[in-house]
């Protein structure tokens, strides 16, 4: 079992002719995921590399039934590629992209509000059910299927953790990367709340960083709801104050967002809290041990 | 990106919040001739203009009765370093003044709008106790903050501001005044792309107007494409040196006050990285992130914004290679090691794709590069290196 992804899900590229696109539709489809479909207006009736091609994300689910997208759309015109597919019907939307105007993502956040579409990232490394469905430019080769869900806000540092997992002979469930914008699709707390009814998972680890308060929501939960351990990290703890550190939503604003106030709410919900992002992997496998 | 008062009175001007006359000068002569154009018989007020709050206690605005005064009070300030309590203790250098109006003050108040992460809606904020710091307020008096979530279908209503205003407890009179001005704030937020604007204080003067004393804005980096005027407002004067010189090559990058450079690639590993220099005991000299597709020139242009520091005392590299490639990566090491010397020890921990390529065009190249087997043995050794 896995949450989000499996081996029956078909995804559509959004952005399936630009060189981002190309690479990762290709890496994904040599993993084994099923890339069914493929939009870039204007290229319809054509293919790449086998998979057709079509103008509208509409045409394309009629045609293949995919039933989620990846985004690889520049950021210009990515709130209007996420806005396609959810009009399109398309259950999961994977928005890989970086560097979306926040209130594209604002306006974005309104037009999903009571529609069945789910929407992870953007800014986001991507969804991947080892063995079974890599959807992102996430490197398939490190995981190992297992039952550890692990979802983070940062694409490199989960590359980290799950590295550090399969090191230690811990397989994972799912891995999702939520991404590193102030405005989300899925947060920590939904994606808390898959693994928690998911019986493939049996230990969550999550990765957080400063800015927002999306940890200490996902720690309210934790702490009344989570049947399963928890271990985590937040990644910033020596960040200054009021800079932006490379994400988006990576900043302390007026005091608020701080490294030690997610990880003193993380602790007092019961997750063990890595004091060094090296010691990801053995945290993870020391609480579930206990 | 950040802008001056002054650039930010004029654009919200624009959208129709009310502001006080002004001109900015550059000169004391300038400062002189501002007052005199403003007319009146005074007093002014003479603003620095810095991307820094705090500049009235830091003694960057002074009250002048005579356009003689605003002179003097310019060329004591122009050129020379303001230090206030968010500039460290370097300070800013002063290039420009604001040479203001004054106005009859009744009540000073504050007004703001952010985007509530929470509900990824924006929020007015606005609070009785103006002139001071609102994080202040936030954290000591939360309940003297009120906040109006804007629905992003219908935007700003009339009926939210005029809930705000009568919170603040202001007279009937200027309620309408009030929801003119947040909505002319709301608009040049839309139009801008603006991260943030506060006017603190707005003041109710003592004729019921209200106006903004003092004005900052803050822009969305991600939406900088669409606004060539917001661009040009930029003030290379205020940023960091390192940081503007990062950004011609696309790089992410923080100056910190270490002696560990950093290079590493995506976001949240680099700021692990910091944190991880910090437990083994050091401190991080720098925050950067050469991308997830770093090419061989950036990774070279990036140890070169490193290597200039001179507070660095030893450079760790630590690199996943997902989509970017650890031969990539040693290429870039090497090529920018022809360029500027290796002047200290440099750690390089490598994972992922193509590492043993990586590993061995470093051992090939004859550098004196430490290799470091993870991420906690590769922060151990440069901050023993760092030590010497």
């Amino acid at each position: 079992m896995s949450i989000l992804v499996g081996k029956g899900t078909k995804v559509v590229t959004q952005g399936i002719t630009g060189a981002t696109g190309q690479f990762h539709t290709r890496t994904c489809k040599e993993y084994g995921t099923q890339m069914v479909a493929g939009v870039t207006p204007g290229k319809g009736g054509t293919d790449f590399e086998g998979i057709p091609i079509f103008d509208t994300v509409g045409e394309a689910r009629a045609k293949t039934g995919c039933d989620a997208s990846v985004i690889y759309v520049p950021p210009p015109f990515a709130a209007d590629a996420i806005m396609e597919a959810a009009d399109a019907g398309v259950e999961l939307v994977i928005c890989i992209t970086e560097g979306i105007p926040i209130l594209d993502m604002v306006k974005v956040k309104r037009y999903l509000a009571g529609r069945r579409t789910r929407l992870v990232g953007p800014n986001c490394p991507g969804v991947i059910t080892p063995g079974e469905c890599k959807i992102g430019i996430m490197p398939g080769y490190i995981h190992k299927p297992g039952k550890i869900g692990v979802v983070s806000r940062s694409g490199t540092l989960t590359y980290e953790a799950v590295h550090q997992l399969t090191g230690l002979g811990i397989g994972q469930s799912t891995c999702v990367g939520i991404g590193g914008d102030p405005v989300n699709g899925t947060s920590f707390l939904d994606v808390l709340e898959l693994f928690n009814a998911d019986p493939g998972t049996e230990g969550v680890i999550l990765i957080g960083e400063i800015g927002g308060s999306a940890e200490e929501e996902a720690a309210d939960y934790i702490r009344r709801e989570m049947k399963k351990p928890v271990a985590g990290f937040i990644a910033g703890q020596t960040a200054p104050k009021g800079k932006r550190m490379g994400h988006a939503g990576a900043i302390i604003a007026g005091g608020k967002g701080t490294a030690a106030d997610k990880i003193e709410a993380l602790k007092a919900a019961g997750v063990k809290v890595a004091a060094s992002p090296a010691d990801l992997g053995t945290t993870m496998r020391d609480a579930l041990a206990r | 990106m950040n802008i001056h008062e002054y650039q930010a009175k004029e654009i919200l001007r624009r959208h129709g919040v009310a502001t006080l006359r002004n001109i900015v000068a550059s000169s004391p002569d300038e400062a002189k001739a501002a007052a005199q154009e403003l007319g009146g018989n005074g007093p002014w007020v003479v603003k620095a203009q810095i991307h820094a709050g705090g500049r009235g206690k830091g003694g960057g605005v002074k009250l002048v009765k005579t356009p003689q005064e605003a002179h003097d009070f310019a060329k004591a300030i122009i050129g020379k370093p303001l230090v206030t309590h968010q500039t460290g203790p370097g300070g800013r250098i002063v290039h420009r003044v604001l040479v203001e109006e004054g106005c009859a003050i009744d009540r000073e108040l504050y007004l703001g709008m952010v985007l509530d992460r929470a509900t990824s809606r924006l929020a007015l904020m606005a609070s009785a106790e103006g002139g001071v710091e609102i994080e202040e307020v936030a954290a000591k008096t939360p309940e003297k903050i009120f906040r109006e979530a804007i629905e992003p279908v219908v935007g700003l209503q009339g009926f939210q501001a005029r809930k705000l205003g009568a919170a603040l407890g202001l007279p009937g009179g200027s309620l309408g005044k009030f929801a003119k001005f947040a909505t002319g704030l709301y608009e040049a937020v839309l139009a801008t792309d603006a991260s943030l604007v506060e006017i603190n204080p707005l003041v109710l003067t003592k004729g019921g107007d209200l106006v903004a004393l003092d004005a900052k804005m803050g822009f969305d980096d991600n939406a900088l494409f669409r606004h060539a005027e917001i661009r040009a407002m930029r003030d290379p004067n205020e940023e960091d040196p390192r940081e503007v010189q990062a950004q011609e090559y696309d790089l992410s990058y923080i100056g910190l006050d270490g002696n560990i450079g950093c290079m590493v690639n995506g976001a949240g590993l680099a700021m692990a990285t910091m944190d991880i220099v910090k437990v083994a005991g050091g401190s991080p000299a720098n925050f950067l992130d050469v991308g997830g597709g770093a090419s061989e020139e950036k990774v070279a242009a990036a140890l070169r914004i490193i290597l200039a520091d001179k507070n660095v005392k030893a450079v760790f590299i630590n690199i996943f290679g997902g989509i970017m490639r650890c031969d990539v990566l040693a290429s870039g090491v090497v090529a920018a090691a022809k360029q500027v010397s290796l002047s200290v020890p440099v750690v390089v921990r490598m994972e992922g794709t193509n590492v043993e390529q990586g590993k061995k065009i470093l051992a090939d190249s004859g550098l004196d590069v430490t290799a470091a087997v993870d991420m906690a043995d590769g922060a151990r050794k440069a901050v023993a290196a760092a030590k010497g």
